[in-house]
């Protein structure tokens, strides 16, 4: 239902379900706030919202106030609203004082400086050069919130928006208000690390410089930076990032609106990683001499290369992609291995048993999608650390109404309850034969899904557990009419990946070919003495102790795991070095450009590949990056409509019946995570000092607070 | 209103009596299934009333017991200013400081708790048997001045009675409770204007 | 005068037992169950006739609140919740009705909780009244035992009644406050729209009423809408409990008829004011919210909700606060703004901020130290207070300080003169 409402003189019609801010909004005004936010609950105490209800004895609050509460004038005429009238004004003003008399003076010295809310609508909404408040200043002592939140508490106009994002989106209550009156302090629970992932979203919540960010302090003023649009790559969700940067250096990262993909969040590591961007680089090429690693030419490492190659057999050499790298560079690897008939590639470094069409290794639901489920199972995954954003719009659906959740795998605080099922793997067979309960609540579900987790794909049996969660997906109706669930379609068979390359890496089929050797296939048969020559793109997630000495190329970003093992280094760039695309687990593909050069004699990868290809005298067949996307566009038609989703067809049986393979469960292997430690799960987390002091506190010790100041 | 933070020393551990848990699961039961957190006054009440303040692990009890995060117990200890977030005295004066009161001597029984417990409220004396503090309205205007001492409330003081009141508590002593005049409760003092027929 | 016949709460001293037996030879729990087949619009009916405005200090019409309770129990059950957190300074008439007529608020309860369809319902008192709990707890055990209320009770109506209690918060006498306290949190009051009536305790449908509000409705059911609204005056009927403190010779609490003169309660039930009427200056006449009345407007005005709204303040709670001329009227006051700063919750603005401003320049006045020109600025703050927050607590830091710069501005003014005389003098 619509009401009409004259808004500032103009009649407007506004459904009866918004509130009187939207509809204010609907009618091209713009209403001052500091606690109203959009995601999160109206708490209606900041006050700065109020208008005129022309006829009612005060102003209104107009983002509690809904629509359908304001009723016509008495003569049958629609309600006037005045936003700028005298009586708005006056309302607005005396808030913005009252807000200001014990808010430091101390601007100059405050990182959110430029960016403050309370700074802006000041300028905008209060009075100027007005001052009569003669009583000392509250002073609030400031709070420990973790190694990623600064306090500065006198700042604190106690909105509230951290303290419902920590309950209502996070789903950790371990922010609140204690005290009462003026004494009121935003605070965690005596000095304790706020826990959740998602802990840096209140810094951009605080509508003041209240809570800022630890690692970013004092660095930088906004204005000084230059933004670039990107893409977090810390996880396979593909959050839309903002790469803050000043000359040389990203200084930080913050995330960018995109209501299907991330809304506005950003998850921590995808956040705080920026310092391991400057660390622990590979600047330069090396190449191995006499056991040490020495630097090199460009030149010479890539003759080194050449020489070995040529004097490899084909079938005793091997490419492995990384978790990081991008599908250009991936394209480019997989050009140049076929080129030289090498059939042994792989991009699965966990080993799950993945491959073959789109749909078998994506998250088919869609993000968004999540949102009309009313069933979910989990398979061998914690989305709470394989892809905190993701986790936060399962509470979402879960906090509106009557999502059913049944995880099975470790038991962890997911922050919205689930049905415990252990990690016995039988207990799997015991769903996909039906006989389960939890079955039946998915048989009786409008919109189940399940979300399997590479926890559940890198074991021995993986294709067995993809045969049986399709085979459940199958049964209980999961894969339902063609398009999205707005659209009346439904697909809940959905792979949760934790690799940003490795929707792309599938894509391009970077798997072994028909006799090719996978991960495990490769590094055995180098401990064997059948593999002697390995490429490493950015892979640095392997048990590389074990395979013995076969010669290895590492080309990548960061000092890792990888590049200690290398007979020789190519130097190459992180994803904010380079236009690089990247799918989503989604299978949404989205672009990360520069923003930044590489450091030193550091390179695009792509473009290593390409001069290393020359040397090895099979030249890729394009030169440039655009040339490069469109051999990839051709292969890939996907890869040219940057943000789409892909379209689920449909419930087509061969696509659906012929997954993974009917063998036996391996009954005696639990269910073990994909993650251990969220904060440290690729090279650049890993040569982060935030992350490691997160990791160190938030995961390890709680209570190690001095270390960390 | 100051700021209301837990006490700086804190016990190790807190467990509810046995008696206390079952008064606290009864209070549980009022409320209906789910609702448990309701009774989180009630519990840190029994709390304060077993340990004489209230302290971190109760808290933390309490939180365990009524399935809340601690952060929303301590919210709750914090606000409310009846729960004593460090140690009173053996018998803690709670002297009503508010208008209706001090219209009427409220002074003379502040400055009576200053010099027979100690010049600073919130502070227990030398004998650890007393403590005091001003309250805001405590409800019985028309006995003013008063003050409630534990449990039981003391009415129309003044300062010598106030000093009567806790030497009698000091030596082990049950004072009379209610009115300190020749006064039954509320009615007008020297006698009732209104139903002034004989009790049955 | 109201006659001793026309009282309500007949044992509101105490000289009788508060126990079941002689609270029925009062006349509590007499026909009860003939009332409740009387059904439920009769009784609302009768409620609304009786005039009967809530006693918590709005005065919104019982009847009528009763009525916005949704017709149908529907998924969502159906509570009442009796505010016994009885907070305001110079009140302490509910604390008469608890500890020494609670089977009046007991049979209330059933009788409410009825009409409104509610088979649950919560007392919740202030934390302080801890004896006074004790002796409520008792009746309703013994209403229990005499199988008056509970499950399978004499009257026909499950009926299940909890006694609560808080922990020291003025604002949990808020209602919305109050239930946000009874659900376990903070006493925070809620916005509104939605209001209780239909998203009030744990969601559900709910009505909030004052103790003395619920504890007069059997006896009006009893003894008919017409004997009720026959005393006192149009619009301001019945009887109502007044508490009389401050500078009188004989402070008491006492129940008379709506409409009273105020100097007339004052000179029959309190014996005066200390020193002879003329030794007066002020009065709080409703409880510490609502303005002050300088004495010229005590000679004459009525006790009564339009009365005192016409003379810019308010019944309140009907708690008549006396101030004599040896009072310092400022200080007064500003041991109330004091309170409120204490009270405030800290949820909004406003208040947050505004009490601790409004108490600080308050404290400033009592000596005079500030200029001239912050009378107005302490005003224009009230005013920024006022009408500005979620609840009414911030009106109510608000309007004793208004009340007292409309009526003794001179006396501001003169102690700023005499402190600035004085530290030039110093000088």
């Amino acid at each position: 239902m619509a009401r009409k409402l004259i808004i500032d003189g103009k009649e407007i019609e506004a459904e009866d379900t918004l509130t009187l801010l939207q509809a204010c909004e609907q009618a091209g005004a713009e209403i001052p706030r500091f606690c109203y936010h959009e995601r999160l609950s109206v708490a209606g105490n900041c006050r700065m919202c109020m208008v005129e209800w022309v006829g009612a004895p005060k102003p209104q609050v107009s983002c509690s106030l809904q629509v359908k509460d304001i009723f016509p004038n008495k003569d049958g005429t629609p309600a006037k609203i005045n936003t700028n009238s005298p009586v708005a004004k006056k309302a607005r003003e005396g808030v913005m004082e009252f807000l200001l008399i014990n808010h430091p003076l101390d601007c100059p010295i405050c990182d959110q400086g430029g960016e403050c809310d309370l700074q802006d609508q000041a300028m905008g909404y209060g009075r100027a050069n007005f001052h009569r408040f003669h009583e000392n200043k509250r002073a609030v002592e400031d709070k420990y919130m973790g190694p990623l939140i600064k306090t500065a508490m006198n700042r604190c106009i106690q909105c509230t928006r951290c303290v419902r994002f920590a309950t209502e989106v996070a789903g950790v209550p371990d922010l609140g208000a204690t005290g009462r009156g003026e004494d009121m302090e935003i605070t965690t629970y005596l000095e304790k690390a706020f826990s959740s992932e998602l802990s840096g979203n209140v810094v951009d919540l605080c509508p003041v410089g209240a809570l800022t960010s630890k690692p970013y302090s004092y660095n930088a003023r906004p204005w000084e930076l230059k933004h670039t649009e990107s893409i977090d790559i810390m996880d396979a969700q593909g959050c839309n990032t903002r790469i803050d940067t000043r000359g040389r250096s990203v200084l930080r990262v913050l995330p960018r609106l995109n209501e299907e993909i991330n809304e506005e969040w950003l998850h921590d590591k995808g956040r705080h990683i920026w310092d391991g961007l400057g660390r622990q680089r590979l600047d330069r090429p090396y190449v191995r001499k006499n056991g040490k690693l020495q630097a090199a030419s460009w030149h010479d490492a890539f003759a080194l290369i050449a020489a070995k190659a040529k004097a490899t057999k084909p079938e005793r050499m091997a490419a492995i992609v990384g978790d990081l790298a991008a599908a250009e560079e991936i394209k480019a690897l997989k050009d140049l291995m076929t080129s030289l008939g090498v059939i042994n590639l792989d991009c699965r470094q966990e080993g799950a048993t993945l491959g073959g069409a789109r749909p078998s290794y994506l998250f088919n639901t869609s993000i968004a999608g999540v949102e009309a489920a009313d069933a979910l199972l989990l398979i061998g995954c914690n989305p709470r650390w394989e892809a905190p954003v993701l986790n936060a719009r399962i509470r979402k659906t879960w906090l509106a109404g009557a999502l059913q959740v049944a995880n099975l795998g470790l038991a962890v605080d997911l922050t919205y309850p689930a049905a415990e099922l252990g990690t016995d793997i039988a207990t799997l067979e015991a769903l996909a034969d039906g006989s389960h309960p939890f079955a039946e609540v998915l048989r009786n579900a409008k919109r189940p899904m399940l979300i399997l987790g590479t926890g559940a794909l890198a074991r021995k049996d993986g294709a067995a557990v993809l045969y049986r969660a399709a085979k459940i997906a199958r049964e209980t109706g999961m894969i339902g009419p063609a398009g999205t669930a707005a659209e009346g379609g439904w697909n809940g068979f959905n792979v949760l990946h934790t690799a940003a390359s490795r929707v792309a890496a599938l894509d391009l089929g970077f798997v072994p070919g028909p006799e090719g050797r996978d991960v495990t296939g490769i590094i055995d048969g180098a401990q064997k003495g059948e593999i002697d020559f390995i490429y490493l793109l950015g892979a640095d997630e392997l048990p590389l102790e074990t395979m013995g000495r076969p010669f290895v190329v590492y080309q990548g970003s960061h000092g890792d795991a990888g590049a200690s093992y290398a007979d020789v280094i190519l130097p190459g760039s992180a994803f904010s070095e380079k236009d690089g695309l990247f799918a989503n687990f989604e299978g949404r593909v989205q672009e990360a450009p520069r923003a930044v050069f590489p450091p030193g004699e550091a390179k695009e990868d792509w473009a290593i590949l390409r001069a290393l290809s020359e040397e090895l005298k099979h030249p890729l067949p394009y030169d440039t990056l655009e040339a490069l996307r469109r051999v990839l566009v051709a292969e890939l038609p996907q890869y040219g409509a940057l943000g789409t989703l892909p379209r689920h067809e449909g419930a087509d049986p061969a696509l659906w019946g012929a997954l993974g393979a009917e063998g036996p469960l391996a009954i005696d292997v639990p269910l073990a995570a994909a993650i251990g430690d969220y904060y440290l799960t690729n090279a650049i987390a890993r040569a982060s000092l935030v992350m490691a002091d997160c990791s160190r506190i938030l995961l390890h010790d709680g209570q190690t607070k001095m270390a960390a100041e | 209103m100051s700021v209301r933070r837990l006490h700086e020393i804190q016990p190790e551990s807190f467990a509810f009596s046995e008696a206390n848990l079952a008064r606290v699961q009864e209070w549980m039961a009022k409320f209906p299934e789910g609702r448990q957190r309701s009774a989180v006054i009630a519990a840190l009440w029994i709390g304060q009333e077993q340990e004489g303040w209230v302290t971190k692990p109760m808290v933390e009890e309490v939180g365990r017991l009524l399935d809340m995060p601690y952060i929303r117990v301590l919210e709750v200890a914090t606000f409310y200013t009846m729960f004593y977030l460090a140690p009173v005295g053996k018998h803690h004066l709670q002297v009503c400081t508010t208008t209706p009161c001090w219209l009427r001597g409220s002074d003379e029984v502040v400055k009576a708790c200053k010099k027979h417990i100690h010049d600073k409220p919130h502070t227990v004396s030398a004998d650890g048997q007393f403590s005091w503090e001003e309250m805001e309205c405590l409800g019985a205007c028309v006995n003013a001045p008063m003050m409630l001492i534990d449990k039981d409330p003391y009415e129309d003081l003044t300062g010598d009675k106030v000093v009567e009141i806790i030497e009698a508590l000091r030596r082990g002593e049950s004072p009379k409770t209610g009115s300190q005049i020749d006064r039954h409760t509320s009615e007008p003092v020297g006698g009732r204007t209104t139903l002034t027929k004989e009790e049955a | 005068m109201l006659s001793d016949s026309d009282r309500i709460f007949t044992n509101l001293y105490g000289f009788e037992s508060a126990g079941l037996e002689a609270a029925k030879k009062r006349g509590n729990w007499d026909g009860t169950k003939a009332i409740l087949e009387r059904g439920v619009d009769s009784i609302i009916d009768t409620m609304k006739k009786s005039g009967l405005r809530g006693r918590g200090g709005a005065g919104f019409p019982t009847g009528l609140k009763w009525s916005f309770m949704p017709k149908e129990v529907k998924e969502r059950p159906h509570y009442l919740v009796v505010n016994a957190d009885e907070s305001e300074p110079g009140t302490c008439k509910d604390r008469d009705i608890l500890r020494h007529d609670p089977h009046t608020l007991v049979e209330g309860c059933l009788i409410a909780s009825f009409a409104m369809r509610a088979h649950v319902a919560y007392i919740y008192v202030r934390g302080e009244f801890i004896r006074e709990r004790e002796a409520l707890q008792r009746a309703v055990d013994e209403a229990y035992a005499a199988k008056l209320i509970g499950k399978d009770n004499i009257h026909g109506w499950d009926f299940d009644l909890y006694v609560h209690h808080g922990a020291g918060a003025y604002i949990c006498g808020e209602e919305t406050a109050l239930l946000e306290s009874l659900e376990g949190k903070k006493g925070q009051p809620r916005l509104k729209p939605p209001f209780p009536a239909n998203m009030g305790l744990y969601g559900c449908p709910t009505t909030v009423n004052n103790v003395e509000s619920i504890a007069v409705a059997p006896t009006i059911l009893r003894r008919g809408a017409e004997w009720f609204a026959g005393i006192g005056r149009p619009n301001n009927t019945g009887t109502k409990v007044f508490c009389i403190s401050g500078h009188v010779n004989r402070p008491c609490n006492v129940e008379e008829a709506m409409g009273i003169p105020l100097k007339e309660l004052i000179e029959k039930h309190a014996g005066g004011v200390r020193g002879g009427w003329d030794n007066l200056l002020a009065i709080i006449p409703g409880g510490a919210s609502v303005p002050l009345l300088p004495k010229s407007i005590c000679d004459t005005v009525l006790m009564d909700f339009d009365s005192l709204k016409n003379v810019q303040s308010g019944l309140g709670t009907a708690a008549v606060i006396v101030m004599d001329k040896s009072t310092d009227v400022v200080k007064a006051i500003q041991r109330l703004s004091y309170f409120y700063k204490h009270e405030s919750c800290g949820q909004c603005t406003p208040c947050r901020e505004g009490t601790g401003w409004m108490w600080r320049v308050m404290t400033r006045m009592v000596k005079g130290n500030a200029k001239p020109e912050e009378i107005d600025l302490l005003l224009d703050v009230t005013k920024q207070v006022e009408g500005h927050t979620i609840c009414a607590l911030g009106d109510a830091a608000a309007w004793p300080i208004q009340g007292l710069i409309r009526h003794f501005r001179p006396e501001l003014e003169r102690r700023i003169a005499e402190y600035h005389a004085m530290a030039r003098a110093a000088e």
